[in-house]
């Protein structure tokens, strides 16, 4: 993205990390961007009395280019998943996704046509909230979860070696479809 | 025409009062400086939620250990979301778990798929299941992390429980249960649970406590 991404790998780069991370994480801007009743969940925690801003989050920035973090607040239909992908897509990196409430993060009830089960179907996840909304207080204890990975978040030689690792356990990994036993 | 005859007194009897009306509003903001804040400081200062709030579910157990639920899948049945599992079992006088014939020997919530709608709660017969207020561990990175297992959901072992598998306490039935009659474990139970635990060693399983480091 930046200078800090051609650093060499070292003490010079951890202290960038933690400086880059300490900062990433203490700026986030959400885009506003409400798909369902889990919206106004998401309006509530910004404001007054949940108060987002105590995390330097306050602005729900209208344009996705000027945001950093997707709140999938509700429900995804087939009809909106390009539109999803495509805000996402807008957004500048570094870029992180909350999927929030069950029907983003798996369909949750609506088990059926219309419904993308999961937005991880088309945008990468970085973290799932259920709750049928999940109450303020839930997603700020996500968003303070979202936090802490921002915060230990690798950078320049230590990312594309983290991002290697996470491939080669990727490719090692057994498929959804072909798990067997409990985990169904 | 009594409207009419209020709203003339009232826009006379301002008087040179109302050359600042347009800026009252800026009193209204001003006295909202002395009011009490409204927020909730979140992380640091967590206000309870209301008794009855629907939070993460419990799997409780009978005052001697035993488990209560009976692995007869009616929540599963109720779910309006399918994301209860339920998979029963026969209890034998080798492994029990719960009073009567049968457990529930797998039991999962997927915690993506629940709308924490409470029907579940409503379906079970032995109260086996209810919902705590807890919500805090309702957040993760991964869709398998979130679908809790029955060691996730299991209530904690209090004073005067044997964490299950053991026998009933002895001279009791079923019904005996149901009705309350047993308070706590006896220490027949406990030198069961004793015994066992030395064939165990004796045979070389380490393995007696099973998960709950999630």
């Amino acid at each position: 993205m930046g200078i800090e991404e051609k650093l060499p790998s070292g003490f010079m780069l951890t202290s960038v990390e933690v400086l880059a991370g300490y900062m990433r994480k203490a700026s986030l801007w959400p885009a506003t961007f409400g798909l369902a009743c889990c919206a106004i969940e998401m309006m509530t925690s910004g404001a007054p009395r949940y108060d987002l801003g105590r995390f330097g989050m306050e602005v729900f920035r209208a344009s996705p280019r000027q945001a950093d973090l997707m709140i999938v607040a509700g429900r995804v239909s087939q009809k909106m998943a390009p539109v999803v992908r495509q805000v996402y897509d807008q957004m500048v990196n570094p870029k992180w996704v909350l999927s929030m409430g069950v029907c983003a993060s798996s369909g949750g009830m609506f088990n059926n046509y219309a419904i993308v089960q999961g937005v991880d179907h088309i945008v990468p996840v970085d973290i799932y909230l259920p709750g049928c909304p999940p109450r303020p207080e839930m997603l700020i204890n996500a968003i303070l979860e979202l936090h802490q990975q921002i915060q230990n978040m690798p950078l320049g030689v230590n990312r594309e070696e983290a991002a290697r690792a996470a491939e080669a356990a990727a490719l090692k990994a057994i498929p959804t479809s072909q798990m067997k036993g409990l985990l169904r | 025409m009594a409207d009419h005859n209020s709203n003339e007194t009232s826009s006379d009897g301002g008087g040179w009062l109302s050359a600042f009306a347009p800026i009252a509003g800026f009193g209204v903001t001003f006295a909202t400086m002395f009011t009490k804040v409204v927020t909730e400081q979140y992380p640091e200062q967590k206000v309870p939620t209301a008794p009855r709030f629907h939070g993460r579910h419990q799997l409780n157990r009978h005052p001697d250990g035993l488990e209560k639920c009976i692995g007869c899948e009616l929540c599963a049945w109720a779910c309006p979301a399918d994301a209860i599992f339920v998979e029963g079992a026969d209890n034998t006088e080798e492994d029990r778990f719960s009073p009567g014939e049968r457990y529930g020997r797998v039991y999962q919530i997927n915690y993506l798929r629940c709308i924490l709608c409470g029907l579940c709660i409503e379906a079970c017969p032995t109260r086996a299941l209810t919902m705590t207020n807890e919500y805090e561990q309702l957040k993760g990175s991964t869709r398998a992390g979130l679908i809790f297992e029955k060691q996730d959901l299991l209530a904690p072992v209090l004073g005067g429980m044997i964490p299950a598998p053991h026998p009933m306490v002895p001279g009791t039935t079923e019904q005996d249960y149901y009705q309350g009659k047993v308070t706590q474990s006896v220490s027949e139970q406990q030198e069961w649970v004793d015994a066992r635990h030395g064939e165990d060693e004796k045979a070389g399983k380490v393995e007696s406590v099973k998960g709950g480091d999630r």
